[in-house]
Order: C-alpha cells, then structure tokens, then sequence
C-alpha cells in the first residue's frame, strides 16, 4: 500500500489530466450544441462508474448476508450461475426489448456480473466483504452526485429546463437517494450488527432498481416529455474520448475506494484493539 | 413448540386486543390523516376540476404518512420488558412473528383508509369515472405494499437513534415503484379516460407485492437477530 498508493495516484492524475485535454481540445466540437456537449465527456463516466459501484455494493451485501452460513453460500452459488444463464437466454427469446437494448449487451452485462460476483469471493474475506460494500457505497454517492449536478447544468441550455422527470433523470435520482438512506442507516445505527441491517437494506435497494426503472418508463412515456437525445450514432472520435475518460475516472475511483477501504480496514482494527485492552488488566496480563 | 401459524394468530389477537383497549394507534392516524386532508385543501383549490388528476396522489400521500405512525409504534411496544429478546432466544419462527406484525398493521391501516376514504371524497368531491370496483385491489395491494415494507424497515430501525426519523427515511424510497403505482391507478380510475387502463397498474403493483413479501420473509430472521 505505501508503495504502491503514490504511483497509481501520480499514475491517475496524469490520466485525468490528459483525459481532460482529449475531452477539452481534442475531441471534437458537437454541431447543434457546441462545447456544452463536453460536459458529456464526465457526465456519463461517472454515471457509469456511480452505476459499477453500485452494483459491486449489491454484491458485496449479498455475499456479506449469505456468507454467513456455508449452506446458503452455496445455494447463492448455484443461483447466481442460473441467473447469468437464465438471463442470456431470456435475452434472445423475450420480445420486446426497450428500444436501444441489444440481447448481446444484455447477455455481456449478465456475465459480467457473475464474473463479479466470484471475483469478488475469491478476493474478499466474509468481514471484508462490509468494508467493500460501505466503500463503495460512499464512493458511488459521490459521483451519483457528480451525475445529478452536471446533468442539470448541460440540460439548462440544451433542453432549456434543469430538470425533467423523465425515466433516466428519475431513477437515477431514485438511486441516490436509495443509497443515501442506506449511508443515513449506516451511520446512525447503534446496533453492534449494523453490517447486517445495512446489507438487507442493500438488498432491497437493488431488488427497487428495476421495479422504478420500469414504473417510472410506463409512467412518463405515457404523457409527452421533452425528446432526449437517446439513440443515434456517435462520432468515433467522440466515442473514444468518452472512453478515454471512463478509463481515467475508473481509475480515480479505484484509487479512492482502495484508499477509503484501507482507512475503514485500520479504523476497524483499531477499534478491536481497544476492545482487547480493555478487557486486559492494568498490569498487562490477561485474565 | 407450537405451529407458526398458532404464533401468528397469538400475535395478532394480542395486537389487535391491544390496540382495541388503548386504540394508540388509529387515534394518532386519524387524526395524522385528517390534518393532512385539511392541510393539503389549503395549498390547492380542492374543487376545480384539475384537482380530480391529483386525488390519487393526495390520498395516498395522506394514508402513507398516517401509516407511519402505525408503522413506528409496531415494535416499540415489544421492546418494553424484553419481549424482543424473549421471542429471539425462543425457538419460534421470526416469520411468524413478522407475519402476525404485518397484518396487524394492514389491519390498523385498512381501518384507517375505510374511515378516511369517505372524508376525502366529501372534501374533495371525489368520484370514479372509471369502474370504481377496480380501486378494491389497488387499495389492498397497495396498502400491504406500504405494510409488509414497513414492518420491516421499523423492525430495521429499532436500533437506530432517532428511531422515529428513520423509518420514513427508509421506507419512502424503496416505496416509490409501489407509491407510482397506486397513485397512477386511482388517477386513471378516477379521471374515467377511456383509453386508459388501470390494469397495468394493478399488475405492477402485485409484482412489487410478490417481490417485497418474498424478500421481507427471506431477510426477516436475519434482521430480527442482528443486535
């Protein structure tokens, strides 16, 4: 960690900043909307990160809650496999999709999931599992934020309004709030299990997700709404800078998540440590 | 040990009797919900016609804040005496328990809807163009969508500060699908337009019911015990 911490955050800053010079002067000028467009270019990267967070937040819980019990870890096991199959073949046998959903896309989302999932096993203890998922909670409110401001600021003189309720706007807003009743909860609980309780609440956030997603789509598709520039190709160009910038904020990212987990991890020995003296005698020997 | 479904109805006649003799609850609520009705005539003009696209949502955002308080007090009376901690170390099922908790609730709640619903029509001047029998299921759905998510949220906040503040705090945004739901249904009910339908509706919401239920009986034991 002391090693390594400063080269990957000189390593990050010079990818940002050479990401904000592709998003600032390389890319190029967006015709109808003009250099507004290059908010773009930190808008969906951190949606996208907010989004990656999230769900390693509803794995991590998951496997925080299963873990406990060998039995039920492996019934998760088998059902996070059927899911990932169940899922790749839904997508090529239900019709409709919504409009801009490929089943390729579904499919690769699906496995990257399940590869999440055991990754995260693999890597993660069961106690170090809760830190993931509270770093990541933290971090994914962060830049959810990120989304949600500069979001506003390009739709003010594009669309000409602020803020519509229009589905994605919605539940990413419904998102955010999700997981800020889950950090209120972390935070205020006074149970020595808070872990558990903030997993189940975890839990129920993501089973939320596609119910509002789908509610708020049927709600305000009914009724006319400002057209969102969805759909539609993308200059190459463009496209590479967006990626260009994801990379760089998947990094940044990845270095304040690892940072926040390595504070949590020696908060959380430290902690323990005091427990363990204070049951030591003053003289030192234990009881 | 005696069958879950014994536990539950013991419960249930010790809620029911309970609130029969205090009635703590229903008081609090009714009149919780009769503010809110007198309140929300001030912020609007509750006779024009406009008003008629808006009385879903103004009942409904009028019984769930009503249902929190009913919601607050389910286990609050448990913690007195340790009745908590004698039903965690017992080998009865937690499901049973939280089961009993639920329809008790659905129980105070429904009685609160059945005694306000016709103060807000008289207000507001309510009535269905649509067919009026289909605001039976939305209420029942969409009540115990309030219901079983926050018996369970209350139960999760029991060891929380403030335990009052956060319930709701919990509760509202995983309710919004359920709370959508029920306001678009009672809308499309009560403007009466021909081209729409409620059905939709009343599917989502059963959907959310199916899924809550199961996740709430899944993760109930493992809350009940987290202390």
């Amino acid at each position: 960690m002391k090693k390594a911490f400063p080269i990957l955050a000189l390593l990050t800053a010079v990818f940002l900043s050479y990401a904000l010079y592709e998003a600032l002067v390389v890319a190029p000028r967006e015709q109808t909307m003009g250099d507004v467009q290059r908010i773009f270019y930190y808008h969906v990267p951190s949606a996208w990160t907010a989004f990656l967070l999230f769900a390693i937040n509803f794995i991590a819980s998951i496997q925080y809650l299963v873990r406990r019990n060998p039995k039920s870890d492996q019934i998760a096991n088998w059902i996070v496999i059927a899911v990932g199959v169940l899922t790749s073949i839904g997508a090529y046998v239900i019709r409709p999709l919504p409009q801009d959903v490929y089943p390729s896309s579904i499919v690769t989302t699906a496995l990257a999931i399940v590869g999440l999932y055991f990754l995260i096993k693999r890597l993660f203890s069961e106690q170090a599992t809760d830190i993931l998922a509270l770093t990541t909670a933290e971090v994914g409110v962060v830049f959810c934020t990120v989304v949600l401001v500069t979001g506003p600021l390009w739709a003010r003189p594009v669309w000409g309004i602020w803020w519509t309720w229009d589905v994605r706007l919605t539940s990413t807003l419904v998102l955010w709030l999700i997981y800020v009743s889950y950090l209120v909860l972390r935070r205020f609980s006074t149970s020595g299990q808070t872990p558990v309780l903030a997993a189940a609440l975890a839990v129920f956030g993501a089973l939320d997700v596609p119910l509002v997603y789908f509610s708020i789509w049927i709600f305000r598709t009914q009724h006319p709404q400002p057209v969102i520039g969805g759909g539609g190709s993308i200059d190459p160009r463009m496209l590479h800078v967006l990626l260009i910038n994801w990379l760089a904020f998947l990094c940044f990212a990845f270095l304040v998540c690892w940072s926040r987990y390595q504070v949590e991890r020696m908060q959380r020995e430290v902690e323990e440590t005091q427990a363990l003296e204070a049951l030591l005698e003053p003289g030192g020997n234990v009881r | 040990m005696s069958a879950p479904s014994g536990i539950t109805r013991a419960t249930l006649t010790k809620d029911i009797r309970l609130e029969w003799r205090s009635k703590d609850a229903i008081n609090s609520m009714l009149f919780f919900a009769l503010l809110v009705v007198v309140v929300f005539s001030f912020s609007f003009d509750p006779e024009a016609e406009e008003s008629r696209h808006i009385a879903g949502g103004l009942v409904w955002v009028g019984f769930l804040f009503a249902a929190i308080v009913a919601l607050n007090q389910t286990w609050a009376r448990e913690l007195r005496n340790q009745v908590l901690d004698a039903y965690r170390v017992s080998p009865a099922p937690a499901n049973a328990l939280f089961l009993a908790k639920a329809v008790g609730n659905f129980i105070f709640v429904a009685v609160l809807e059945a005694l306000m619903t016709p103060l807000f029509i008289m207000f507001y001047r309510l009535r269905a163009l649509g067919p009026a029998w289909q605001l039976l299921p939305v209420a029942i759905l969409g009540t115990w969508a309030i219901v079983v998510n926050g018996t369970f949220f209350a139960a999760m906040s029991l060891r929380t500060r403030s335990r009052e503040i956060m319930l709701p705090l919990l509760l509202f945004p995983v309710t919004l699908p359920a709370l959508i739901s029920m306001v678009e249904a009672t809308n499309v009910i009560l403007v009466g337009d021909p081209s729409t339908s409620a059905k939709f509706w009343i599917v989502l919401l059963a959907t959310y019911d199916v899924v809550f239920t199961t996740g709430c009986l899944a993760l109930f034991e493992t809350v009940l015990h987290a202390e």
